[in-house]
């Protein structure tokens, strides 16, 4: 029913290479934001033997898809190249690539053998230094798993380009959604980042929201009907069992998200029509009460260091976002701009929370500092909300629901520029993305 | 043969798991629908009776959880039948507009069915016999992106039947 994780095992092994140092080395500066995509080509990966053929062909295409993804690179086409990559070892002809201003070059081979063992091997070059780009690698996996050995590949390149650590190595548990807006069915789904490799975790019975990764992305924190009230529940990922967290007759819980520790959570308690901030010791079951305030507390979301919680509040009178820390205690509001703000999520480096803006009748996605300084929306629409962050804090997914009767969910990703706006590809209506870290 | 028992094991821990899920949100907990069984409209002692005559819902304000007047006269009503039809009880279901972020949603869900709630109870409703529940903004009844629209979700509806109250 449930498919497993591939049992990938990714040995990595430095290819014989010299090490060189890097003087100048290409390099794309993400930081402002690209204007200018840097070009590169990757040719088909070379084939070592008949069984590898088709293979070879795939994990090119999915390694430019990662890379093209990003905004920040422009692959030329197979078409436009001079030099064919026969063979793995064979020096390149720079100036065949640099006539085609590729600045980048990957190349790669791969192998099956009878087992279904999947060896892959690959090098980047900086064409116009004539000079690889760090050390080749090589990847070992099965042929289910050749996906993940693609992503690992653009990973690297990605690091190597941008000096920061990639992304398309990762998971999105999300809301698949199906039927109409006034009866809409939801299951909870997980899929690679890029949309492909759909698992469907539940089944359409009961409503389920917002599901959340456990720090090692074994386990999922979300909210289901089944007993017909909002409750949440842990789901471990490989088997889809499950198991309520929080039971307490009288009472609705929702918004559950992992301490970065993976020991504890916090999440909403509603009794009694107030909504206020729990924290609760997956080990003991326990639960500490966070906050007591008649106005709505929610969705709380832990610093990466695990010492504060950002969440969402009306006590002010419109729903903002508070600091406090993650005991507890005097909370700092530190949004002030005009509108109300909700979902905040801090950003796996530390440095940003991510946000939902609604204001003039429309909804952003947006970045402030933790302080609530340099605010900046990076998307406006009917209705976006809900932002997830990528692993390396460079991307955010979100949903973005369209307007009216025939109104539906997808699931967008933007840059933390506000560049590169695209849909991920879901083969249904999709809602409530949450991002993985990178796989092991 | 162990191998094929626990498959049969197994097996047998999906059908009753799919049966304890035969009576989860989605099949018809609305409220919005005639709920079938909810007898003749005509009959003062009836679910349908109490939905359409007594009147099952009451609208909020954006972002409020207060009783209008309306609402409160509605609720009046309300308080009187189920003090008569002390047979039944009641889940009152809060939800939102989709002009808001689901969490917060659900928590204002929350509110507007508890209003609801402590509405009743003042009128001499016991508190035993109700049970609230937030959908926040999961289950529109009208789903136009209008003010006219959002005007019906953003409420309040109290299903009543003669099962326990939980």
């Amino acid at each position: 029913m449930i498919r497993l994780f591939m049992c990938l095992c990714l040995a990595v092994a430095v290819l014989a290479s010299p090490l060189r140092a890097q003087e100048g080395p290409l390099r794309i500066e993400i930081t402002e934001g690209v204007i200018e995509p840097l070009p590169y080509a990757v040719p088909s990966f070379v084939p070592g033997n008949a069984a590898a053929s088709e293979l070879s062909a795939n994990i090119a295409r999915v390694i430019a898809s990662d890379l093209n993804g990003t905004g920040l690179f422009r692959q030329i086409p197979d078409a436009a190249h001079i030099s064919r990559i026969t063979s793995f070892a064979s020096p390149v002809q720079f100036s065949d690539w640099k006539a085609i201003n590729a600045q980048a070059l990957i190349v790669g081979a791969v192998d099956v053998d009878a087992t279904g063992r999947v060896t892959v091997r690959f090098r980047l070059f900086d064409v116009f230094a004539g000079q690889e780009l760090g050390q080749g690698l090589q990847l070992v996996g099965t042929t289910d798993g050749w996906r993940r050995i693609a992503h690992k590949v653009a990973d690297q390149v990605y690091s190597r380009l941008t000096g920061e650590s990639g992304y398309f190595d990762s998971r999105v548990v999300f809301v698949s959604e199906t039927g109409p807006k006034g009866s809409r069915q939801k299951r909870l789904a997980i899929m690679d980042y890029d949309g492909a490799n759909v698992t469907y975790l539940t089944d359409a019975d009961a409503l389920v929201l917002a599901p959340r990764f456990s720090p090692l992305g074994n386990k999922v924190l979300y909210t289901s009907y089944e007993t017909g009230e909002p409750r949440i529940y842990e789901l471990e990922v490989g088997s889809a069992r499950r198991r309520p967290l929080e039971s307490q007759a009288g009472t609705m819980s929702f918004a559950p998200r992992f301490a970065p520790d993976g020991r504890s959570l916090v999440y909403s308690l509603s009794q009694s029509g107030n909504t206020d901030l729990f924290r609760m010791d997956l080990g003991t079951g326990r639960s500490d009460r966070l906050t007591s305030a008649p106005s709505i507390e929610t969705a709380p979301s832990f610093s990466p260091d695990g010492g504060q919680i950002v969440f969402e509040s009306d006590r002010s009178g419109t729903p903002q976002i508070y600091v406090m820390p993650a005991a507890g205690g005097e909370a700092r509001r530190i949004s002030f701009g005009q509108g109300r703000y909700g979902t905040p999520v801090w950003s796996p480096r530390g440095d940003l929370i991510a946000f939902t803006k609604q204001s003039k009748g429309r909804f952003h996605i947006g970045v402030m500092r933790t302080d609530g300084s340099e605010e900046r929306l990076l998307t406006a629409s009917f209705l976006d909300e809900g932002p997830t962050w990528a692993p390396n804090g460079r991307v955010i997914m979100f949903t973005r629901e369209t307007q009216g009767e025939q109104g539906s969910s997808n699931l967008y990703s933007v840059d933390i520029t506000g560049r590169n706006l695209r849909q991920v590809a879901t083969s249904t209506g999709a809602s409530d993305p949450a991002w993985s870290p990178l796989q092991e | 043969m162990n191998i094929l028992y626990k498959f049969l094991l197994i097996g047998t821990v999906l059908i009753v798991s799919a049966c304890s899920n035969s009576n989860l949100f989605g099949r018809g907990a609305d409220g919005s629908d005639l709920i079938s069984g909810a007898g003749d409209v005509s009959d003062p002692r009836s679910p349908a009776y109490f939905q359409q005559t007594v009147g099952d819902r009451v609208l909020f304000v954006v972002d409020q959880s207060t009783l209008t007047t309306e609402g409160r006269a509605i609720l009046d009503g309300q308080a009187d039948w189920l003090n008569t039809n002390t047979e039944f009880n009641a889940l009152i279901e809060g939800h939102a507009d989709e002009q808001g972020t689901r969490d917060y949603n659900l928590a204002l869900g929350g509110r507007r069915a508890n209003a609801v709630q402590e509405y009743l109870v003042s009128r001499g409703v016991a508190e035993t016999r109700l049970r609230i529940v937030s959908f926040g903004k999961e289950r529109p009844i009208e789903i136009c992106s209008e003010e006219a629209c959002y005007a019906k979700n953003r409420r309040a509806v109290t299903v009543v039947s003669a099962g326990p109250v939980s």
